[in-house]
């Protein structure tokens, strides 16, 4: 029997000496503190799982904190929406507030995984995992969220821009961190903000490209005043295309901008060819095709005519 | 290795076992309790078959801790039969539409159903098609699986 084969499809346990449950924060914080980067952070633990099992990494113990209180929940505080730790992909796909307000995110929670993967899977982990295409991250990139995370230290808060390091590797250090809550700006009437998802399938697949395209327009409903671009997977991190943003800032809502904009990222990124995920001629197409089309989306969603 | 005490609630019954900390519920359903309904294939959260409900909700088994069920309560596709012997609306509906070939896919399918048809009793296609897309069928198409739910659904209107 093939080792692959057996690696994946046999029985085998994740070796662990604990699989610790706490019901604070101040606990969970205690116990990572005490194995000292031996033990590991797991929420909804679709990562983690298949991690540990393929051997990414070995850990001692695995701190579950699915079940503090107060780290989940979607609301809506003063001019910002905060996402706890713990909320699902499924529970922000169906959060009214968030199709209201930040409808490019439930759209990409929507998108991500199947039902069953929905279900358990946090968008915090999701941002944890630094995957180059995950597609909660992407939105929230573009959305210029904030992720706050909590360790023995105290607390600290990072924009999105500073948060993913390299593939698979953020600011986050999970055996000794935990992120407890993600805020943002939802949108206002003055903005647009969509999400773009190319793949093979709708459903189980993973994404040849995502893009999430915020904009901002005047009074006049004829200028771009501010746009934000973030593209994934064109780069070993989520991608925040800010030379073409700065491009476009100031120049008319037509689609002559759209189209300097298209070109413009595209000399910008450059995706790689993948099995998986299409070649690389044309993924840099359609790199085009997503911009142009999200920031077309986007703008009539703030009121433009195109 | 010693195992952790773990009791949650296994198709209507409390039960106690003493778990490895990094045991799965895939393997402890097939393995410690002998329900073998639910199916262990990819292991890695891609073909649905290992699907179960936990507190009414659909979730991979294969990609779930044991020990995260503690307290809980699981519900596999053995669970479905009730005490008489008779089956549940959703497996009747399966097997009147022939949705099964190998059937190795058919736990996985029904309990999605039943999650679905738990929370929105009268689900349009797409619905019934959404909540389905989480299980792989790899012998055929959907469509009688799709139709078995849709008889579910239609059944229950008045």
């Amino acid at each position: 029997m093939s080792q692959a084969f057996k690696e994946l499809h046999w029985r085998s346990d994740i070796p662990l000496k604990e699989y610790l449950v706490p019901e604070t924060l101040q606990q969970a914080l205690k116990i990572l503190g005490q194995y000292k980067g031996r033990a590991r952070v797991i929420a909804g633990g679709t990562d983690v799982i298949v991690e540990l099992r393929k051997r990414d990494y070995e850990v001692e113990a695995l701190v579950d904190i699915s079940r503090i209180p107060g780290v989940g929940g979607i609301e809506l505080h003063g001019d910002k929406i905060v996402l706890g730790g713990l909320a699902t992909h499924a529970q922000v796909a169906a959060s009214h507030l968030i199709r209201e307000r930040a409808g490019l995110l439930a759209s990409a929670c929507a998108a991500m995984g199947s039902p069953q993967i929905r279900n358990i899977a946090t968008v915090a982990g999701n941002l944890v995992t630094g995957r180059p295409a995950a597609d909660a991250s992407i939105p929230l990139l573009a959305l210029d969220a904030q992720a706050t995370v909590a360790s023995a230290d105290g607390e600290r808060i990072i924009p999105l821009r500073e948060f993913f390091l390299d593939l698979g590797k953020t600011v986050v250090d999970p055996s000794r961190e935990i992120l407890t809550h993600i805020e943002f700006k939802p949108l206002r009437l003055d903005q647009g903000g969509t999400f773009l998802r190319l793949s093979k399938r709708r459903a189980m697949s993973l994404p040849m490209l995502v893009c999430a395209v915020v904009v901002t327009v005047d009074k006049t409903r004829q200028f771009i005043t501010e746009a934000a671009i973030a593209l994934g997977p064109v780069a070993p991190v989520p991608f925040r295309d800010t030379h073409t943003e700065n491009l476009i800032k100031g120049k008319p809502a037509t689609l002559q901008t759209l189209h300097e904009a298209a070109e413009s990222t595209c000399l910008k990124c450059s995706p790689r060819g993948s099995l998986l995920r299409g070649s690389s001629d044309y993924r840099q197409e359609m790199v085009k095709v997503l911009v142009k089309r999200g920031l077309r989306k986007a703008l009539e969603q703030a009121g433009c005519t195109l | 290795m010693s195992g952790i005490e773990l009791s949650f609630k296994l198709n209507g019954q409390t039960v106690e076992v003493a778990v490895d900390p990094g045991a799965l519920l895939v393997d402890l359903l097939r393995e410690n309790f002998g329900l073998t309904g639910t199916k262990a294939g990819c292991r890695q959260g891609e073909c649905g078959a290992c699907t179960v409900l936990v507190d009414g909700e659909a979730y991979n088994s294969c990609l779930f801790p044991a020990l995260k069920v503690q307290g809980r309560e699981v519900t596999t596709i053995e669970g479905l039969q009730k005490a008489d012997g008779s089956l549940d609306p959703v497996q009747e509906a399966f097997m009147e539409a022939g949705a099964a070939q190998c059937g190795f896919c058919t736990p996985g399918m029904i309990m999605n159903a039943k999650a679905l048809l738990s929370r929105n009793p009268n689900p349009d296609e797409n619905e019934i098609r959404t909540a389905l897309s989480g299980v792989l069928c790899r012998c055929t198409g959907y469509r009688k699986i799709v139709q078995a739910v849709k008889n579910v659904a239609s059944d229950r209107q008045p």
